[in-house]
């Protein structure tokens, strides 16, 4: 329904209209909460039985017509009264001009903040480890950037390099004693490896269908990796994974033999917190190199020929780009970062089991870029804290956070269905010489 | 032979059910080109109405079974009905012309909504029935496996059967299904031509959602044990079933559907029932790769 039939034609309040309308909405919410919520399945000794809960329907009608109403209310008071002006559509609305404000000066900020913030009063061990989930998450989300944001490749299996990189450092990491700091590059190489492998056959294929590939290798992977027991421990995962240390110095209160650790060697007290500083910094290095390399990236010919590609492959292939390299190369990038954050995550944790690599992963990885507003990469950061923070948060509503998840990527898709930072600049521009115009080509090389 | 013959019957079972969900996916691409992530949710969610009607005529104490399971069918239909059409009204429709990943994500949004609401107003717990339809007919016997048709199974695949004749028939030969039709080849002129293509994509969803609860109640009836999440497996299998048979077509669906209820079920019989997910999505990738438009399906050209 549009917002026009608040007000009748004279422009008074269509009192009728709303009413009927708020009484739909209401009967709606009845017909969905009558058999689904009103009527709970329980276990009785003789079977399943019902559990009739009509208060909690009568709850869900009355806030369906409330909300309504509140909607009306908004159409008739506030939102949409005139068109905006000429200006402000070239401009964008304030909201967008103090998201691209945030976009232009956030960057630094955030990272002074970030790198600050274990020294600050309130970060406890709670808040870090709060702060290093995000941090995973928002390097998981510059990788997938390169897929989704640069060159366009709708990618539901993310998580499968997540976890081929957390499955080769948890592997090798057990079964041959190597350390963290050899296994992390390589698990890099074996999720960008196998970013090529399942890449090369799919990505001839258009956006939705990629997705549903890529979703199911996602689920491939998933499934092999609970069923090989002999090789990944099936659902039991793999456990006791080894911490990393700092230059060979780890953070256990007493020393092996023959070695010194983190705090001896700096003469501090033992402290547990110590540890979860170090994977902090480490997080938060590897999300920077991660945001580094794409932005270095971007300025390649490499990076242009994503773009491009994302814009219009016809133009791209015409132009003589081999649409399957190009494509190939952002997957694998892609990838290979999404096994260095498996990896982090294997020695943060010290367990994984494929039950960290389900395909609501991938979608909120993905929630997270497309919420940013795709290829922004201060956006990502926003998307993650507001999701993967805000959810943190409300951790004792334990059962109503998937819920709210859920609900706020359907909410934000609708209020700004490109994402919250939705302005995309050019990335390349001509530079603005007086000489530009004499001799174009070569002003422009140069500046690129 | 006896192994095969029972195998058959049982992936022609599977099938029945995998298509009746696909077709809910076909025809949603067919007319907006979006995957309804959220259809195998109101799969599920068809399948927990059906449960809890089951459930509630047991305890009125009905006992004629053939008029308590058509109650169940119409209500559950009914019911997931007013879920497939809110949903389209909440998450799909405002972001109707926005650009291509939005409603994708929407839709993905939706489902995670969705399973972890049930999951809340239900339960986590698996819910088990007893069997409602109970015995069958012998069709093959030999010293060592006799294989027996169940009349479930017979009810499943009669019902989809009259379904599917009622679905063709309503999209060839009415007015709703030539409205369909028409949005899917081209939406704008039939807006022009006096169509009111909110609504025919509203009713597109509407039957999509019944022909899922269908689906959903055969699924109670036929395993006889339900949770929160069978919509996620069985929503991605279906929708390789569509895209098997040529998305957009409605007999390709039905054709791709019993196809992957065959594989999946003789893979499961003949090597590894670990692995019988595995199946289906090589399958999907198999196809997607070497037959792009499925076996029915019209290839799509693509212009500047």
């Amino acid at each position: 329904m549009a917002a026009g039939n608040v007000r009748t034609a004279e422009g008074a309040l269509d009192l009728p209209a709303i009413l009927k309308d708020c009484l739909m909405s209401a009967l709606v919410v009845f017909a969905l909460a009558a058999p689904i919520i009103g009527l709970r399945t329980i276990d009785t000794p003789g079977g399943l039985g019902i559990d009739y809960r009509f208060d909690d329907v009568a709850l869900a009608v009355l806030a369906g017509f409330v909300g309504r109403l509140l909607v009306n209310i908004y159409w008739a008071y506030g939102g949409r009264r005139r068109p905006p002006a000429k200006v402000d559509a070239i401009k964008g609305d304030s909201f967008a001009s103090f998201m691209k404000k945030v976009g232009l000066y956030g960057g630094p900020v955030a990272i002074l903040f970030a790198v600050a913030m274990p020294a600050m009063p309130f970060a406890d061990r709670y808040v870090l480890d709060v702060a290093i989930l995000v941090l995973t998450y928002i390097m998981l989300g510059w990788g997938l950037n390169i897929v989704v944001g640069l060159a366009g490749l709708l990618d539901l299996g993310y998580v499968a390099f997540y976890a081929v990189g957390a499955y080769s450092y948890a592997l090798i990491a057990t079964y041959f004693g190597w350390s963290f700091w050899v296994c992390l590059p390589l698990a890099g190489v074996f999720a960008c490896f196998f970013g090529i492998i399942l890449g090369f056959p799919v990505l001839r294929l258009r956006g939705d269908y990629l997705a549903i590939v890529t979703l199911g290798f996602g689920e491939i992977i998933r499934v092999v990796l609970l069923n090989w027991y002999e090789f990944t421990g099936g659902p039991n995962g793999v456990s006791g994974i080894p911490r990393p240390s700092f230059f060979g110095l780890n953070f256990a209160r007493i020393a092996p033999e023959g070695e010194q650790t983190f705090h001896q060697f700096f003469g501090l007290e033992f402290s547990s917190v110590h540890r979860i500083i170090f994977l902090y910094y480490l997080i938060l290095a590897l999300a920077l190199i991660t945001n580094f390399v794409t932005l270095r990236l971007r300025k390649l010919p490499i990076g242009r020929a994503w773009e491009a590609l994302r814009e219009d492959e016809i133009a791209c292939r015409s132009l003589g780009i081999n649409p399957t390299n190009t494509k190939l190369t952002a997957f694998a990038i892609g990838a290979m970062f999404g096994g260095f954050a498996g990896s982090f995550f294997a020695t943060r944790q010290g367990f994984i089991s494929p039950e960290s690599f389900t395909f609501i992963e991938s979608a909120v990885i993905l929630a997270i870029v497309v919420l940013g507003g795709m290829g922004s990469q201060i956006g990502v950061v926003i998307a993650a804290i507001f999701l993967i923070g805000g959810t943190e948060v409300f951790r004792e509503l334990e059962q109503y956070r998937m819920l709210a998840f859920g609900g706020a990527m359907v909410l934000i898709m609708v209020w700004k269905p490109r994402g919250l930072l939705a302005h995309r600049e050019p990335t390349l521009k001509l530079p603005p010489t007086a000489k530009a115009e004499a001799k174009p080509l070569a002003g422009a090389g140069g500046a690129a | 032979m006896e192994y095969f013959v029972q195998q058959l019957i049982n992936g022609v079972t599977l099938g029945s059910i995998y298509g009746l969900i696909a077709i809910g996916y076909t025809m949603v691409y067919g007319i907006i080109g979006m995957i309804n992530f959220a259809h195998g949710d109101v799969f599920m969610i068809g399948a927990f109405i059906a449960l809890i009607s089951l459930l509630i005529l047991g305890s009125l104490g009905l006992t004629f079974i053939p008029l308590a399971l058509l109650i169940v069918l119409i209500v559950s239909m009914l019911m997931a009905s007013v879920y497939g059409w809110t949903v389209e009204r909440v998450a799909y429709r405002p972001l109707r012309g926005s650009f291509r990943l939005a409603p994708l994500i929407s839709a993905i949004g939706m489902s995670i909504f969705l399973q972890n609401y049930v999951q809340i107003a239900q339960g986590a717990r698996v819910k088990p029935i007893q069997p409602v339809v109970n015995g069958g007919i012998v069709v093959m016997e030999s010293p060592s496996f006799i294989v027996t048709l169940s009349y479930m199974q017979i009810l499943i695949v009669l019902t989809t059967l009259v379904l599917m004749a009622g679905f063709s028939y309503l999209i060839a030969r009415t007015a709703l299904g030539r409205q369909q039709r028409a949005c899917e080849q081209d939406r704008r002129m039939a807006s022009l031509l006096g169509i009111n293509v909110d609504r025919t994509i509203s009713l597109t969803f509407v039957m999509g959602a019944a022909l899922a609860a269908v689906a959903g109640m055969m699924f109670v009836l036929y395993y006889g044990v339900i949770d929160f999440f069978i919509g996620f497996l069985a929503g991605v299998k279906a929708f390789t079933a569509a895209v098997l048979g040529g998305i957009g077509s409605m007999p390709g669906a039905m054709l791709g559907g019993l196809l992957i209820g065959l594989i999946e079920t003789f893979w499961s019989a003949y090597f590894s029932i670990e692995y019988k997910d595995v199946a289906a999505f090589s399958i999907l990738v198999l196809v997607l790769i070497f037959l792009p438009t499925g076996l029915l399906g019209k290839p799509e050209i693509e212009k500047v």
